[in-house]
C-alpha cells in the first residue's frame, strides 16, 4: 500500500482477528497501540474472553487457581467488537470474507489468523467419551478434570508423557493420587528434549512415584456398563485398571475451516513469511493475510531458515505483536519475528525452562550442575554451533546462553564455566527421536524449508 | 484484577512472593505458583510486587485504577 493508502487503513480499515486467545488478544492490543482506529473485530470459538491456559495443568489442578478465572490481564483498551463462542468456518480470500458457524460473514480489510491448536483426541470415538476420559487444552477441561482429582480417584492413567502429561502427572502424585504414565516412546520429553534429558526426567517421575511405562501404546480404555472408565489397556497385553485417564497425546493445528480457501494451511499450520504474512498454497506471498501464534510456522534467520511452528506461550505474545505491527505498515518500516524460542515446564519440583530449538541438537553438553543433583544447564550443539540450552532449577543462566546461541557461539563448549563437572568435558549424543517417527508431539517441531512441505505429517498409532 | 507472569522471564528471586503471600508462592526451589485472578483487598500488595520484581516479568490489570484496564469490569471482580 502506498502511504496515503496505509493512513487511511490506520483510520478507517477494517481487520478480523480469528482466535480470541493470547495471541489474538495480544495482536489487538498492539494494533490499537500503534494507531490503529478502524474497526476491530475478534472471533473466538469459545464463549470466553482471553484467557491464560499455562495455569491449566499447573496451579489449577494443585486447587491454587480457579479453572474459571484466568483471564488474561488487558494492557489496553481495543474497543473491539466480539464475536465469541461461535468458530470460523471459512474464508474468501478474494471477496475478504470470513464465514461463521452461526451463518454470519465479517469482512475485512485485513485478516490476522490466531486459531491456535486443540488437543489430540483419542482416536476411538466410543472410548473417548467414556466418562471419566479427559483432554486438557480448555478451561473447560481443566475444570472437569480438577472436580474429578477431588473426588479422589482410585488411579489417574495418563496417555503421553509430554510437558502437558508430566504436568498432569506431577498434579495427582502431590495430591497422593496413584498415577500411571504411558510413553510410546523411551522416555518423558524426548519430542522437546531428547532422551538424555527425557531420562532424567523418567528418573524425577519414579522418585515422585509414578508408575511410568515406556516403549508402549494403549490399545484400548475399558468402560463399565455404566458408560465410566474403569481400565486401560496397553500394547504389552497389560491392563490398568483406572477411573481416570488423560488422554495427552499433542495438538492438532487449527486449520480445517481455511481447506479450500487458498492458503498454504494444512496439518503443519499455516505457512508465513517472517514479517508473518501467510502463503498461498501456490508459495506466494498474501499480502492481507496475516499469522500468529500456535497455528503459525515461519522461517527463522538463527536456525538455517527452517520454518519453525513453535507452541510456546512466549512466541504466541511476540509474533501476535510484530504480526500487527506489520499490518499496518508499508515495507520498509516491518519487522522480522526473530524471537528467541523458549519455555517452561514445571513438575515433580522441578523448573524446567528452555531457550533456542534443542530438537536440532544432535549433541548434548551438560555445561553446568549435575543431572544427578537435578540442577543443571544443557547446551545443544548442532554441526559445531550452539542451537539451545536447557535448565533444571537453575534458569538465572539461560540468558547467557540464549546470547551464545543468537552470536552462533562454537559448539561443543570449551570455556570454562561455573560448576562444570569433570564427567562433563564431552558432549554426548543428545537423542531424539527420528523425526519421521511418530511421537507424543514435539513443542517444537522442525518442518523443512518449503511452505509447501507436508510429508512429516503425525500418523495415529494403529491398533 | 488480572495477572499473568511471563515465567520465561521470571527468575524465581521471590519478592512478589515476599510481597504478596497470598497472591505468589514458590514451589520448589524456583517455579512459581500464583492466582491470576486475587480478591480484590490483594490491590495494594499485589501492586507492590508488580513494582519490584527485578525483571518486570507481572502483567496485572485493575491495580493502579486507572489506564485501560478492563478489570474492574470483569464478571469475576471482587
Amino acid at each position: 500500500m502506498a502511504t496515503e493508502h496505509m493512513d487511511r487503513f490506520r483510520r478507517e480499515g477494517r481487520i478480523a482477528i480469528v482466535g480470541a486467545s493470547l495471541a489474538g488478544l495480544r495482536a489487538a492490543e498492539t494494533l490499537r497501540a500503534e494507531g490503529f482506529t478502524g474497526e476491530l473485530t475478534l472471533i473466538g470459538d469459545e464463549p470466553y474472553e482471553p484467557y491464560d491456559r499455562p495455569p491449566l495443568s499447573k496451579s489449577v489442578l494443585l486447587g491454587r487457581a480457579d479453572p474459571h478465572r484466568t483471564e488474561l490481564p488487558r494492557r489496553r483498551e481495543i474497543d473491539a467488537k466480539w464475536r465469541l463462542g461461535v468458530a470460523a468456518t471459512g474464508l474468501d480470500l478474494t471477496a475478504g470474507r470470513v464465514r461463521l458457524a452461526d451463518g454470519d460473514e465479517v469482512e475485512y480489510d485485513r485478516l490476522l489468523i490466531a486459531t491456535g491448536v486443540r488437543a489430540r483426541p483419542w482416536p476411538k470415538e466410543p472410548e473417548a467419551r467414556l466418562d471419566g476420559v479427559f483432554l486438557l487444552r480448555t478451561r473447560d477441561d481443566a475444570a472437569g478434570l480438577y472436580q474429578r482429582l477431588r473426588a479422589g480417584p482410585r488411579r489417574v492413567f495418563v496417555i503421553g508423557a509430554g510437558f502437558a502429561g508430566c504436568e498432569v502427572a506431577s498434579a495427582c502424585r502431590e495430591q497422593g493420587i496413584p498415577v500411571t504414565v504411558a510413553e510410546r516412546a523411551g522416555a518423558p520429553l524426548v519430542g522437546a528434549l531428547g532422551g538424555v534429558i527425557g531420562g532424567v526426567a523418567a528418573d524425577l517421575m519414579r522418585e515422585h512415584g509414578v508408575d511410568l511405562r515406556t516403549r508402549v501404546t494403549v490399545t484400548a480404555l475399558e468402560g463399565d456398563g455404566a458408560g465410566r472408565v474403569r481400565a486401560v489397556h496397553l500394547s504389552d497385553e497389560s491392563v490398568v485398571e483406572a477411573d481416570v485417564v488423560v488422554v495427552s497425546l499433542g495438538s492438532v493445528r487449527n486449520t480445517e475451516w481455511l481447506d479450500g480457501s487458498g492458503l498454504g494451511a494444512g496439518p503443519r499450520g499455516i505457512a508465513c513469511d517472517a514479517g508473518c504474512r501467510a502463503f498461498d498454497f501456490r508459495g506466494i506471498i498474501t499480502d492481507d493475510v496475516f499469522v500468529a501464534g500456535d497455528v503459525a510456522r515461519s522461517p527463522h534467520a538463527l536456525f538455517g531458515y527452517q520454518f519453525l511452528s513453535l507452541e510456546h506461550w512466549g512466541n504466541a505474545v511476540a509474533q501476535a505483536e510484530t504480526a500487527a505491527h506489520n499490518m499496518i505498515c508499508d515495507g520498509a518500516d516491518r519487522r522480522p519475528h526473530l524471537w528467541m524460542p523458549a519455555f517452561w515446564s514445571s513438575q515433580f519440583g522441578v523448573n524446567i525452562k528452555s531457550v533456542g530449538v534443542p530438537p536440532m541438537g544432535e549433541e548434548l553438553m551438560i555445561t553446568q550442575g549435575s543431572t544427578a543433583e537435578r540442577r543443571f544447564v544443557g547446551v545443544y550443539g548442532h554441526k559445531g554451533r550452539v542451537v539451545a540450552a536447557v535448565s533444571f532449577d537453575d534458569t538465572r543462566w539461560l540468558e547467557f546462553y540464549r546470547r551464545a546461541i543468537e552470536r552462533g557461539e562454537p559448539f561443543p563448549v570449551e570455556y570454562p564455566t561455573l560448576d562444570r563437572r569433570p564427567e562433563n568435558r564431552r558432549p554426548v549424543p543428545a537423542d531424539f527421536p527420528d523425526p519421521s517417527l511418530p511421537t507424543h508431539g514435539p513443542m517444537v517441531t522442525l518442518s523443512g524449508y518449503s511452505p509447501a512441505d507436508t510429508q512429516l505429517v503425525f500418523h495415529p498409532a494403529r491398533h | 484484577m488480572r495477572l499473568v507472569v511471563d515465567l520465561n522471564k521470571c527468575q524465581g528471586y521471590a519478592q512478589c512472593a515476599f510481597l504478596a503471600p497470598d497472591v505468589f508462592a514458590m514451589h520448589g526451589e524456583e517455579s512459581l505458583v500464583y492466582d491470576p485472578q486475587p480478591d480484590h483487598e490483594q490491590r495494594e500488595r499485589l501492586a507492590r510486587a508488580v513494582a519490584a520484581c527485578p525483571v518486570q516479568a507481572i502483567t496485572a490489570d485493575g491495580v493502579d485504577g486507572h489506564g485501560a484496564s478492563r478489570g474492574q469490569e470483569a464478571p469475576h471482580g471482587h
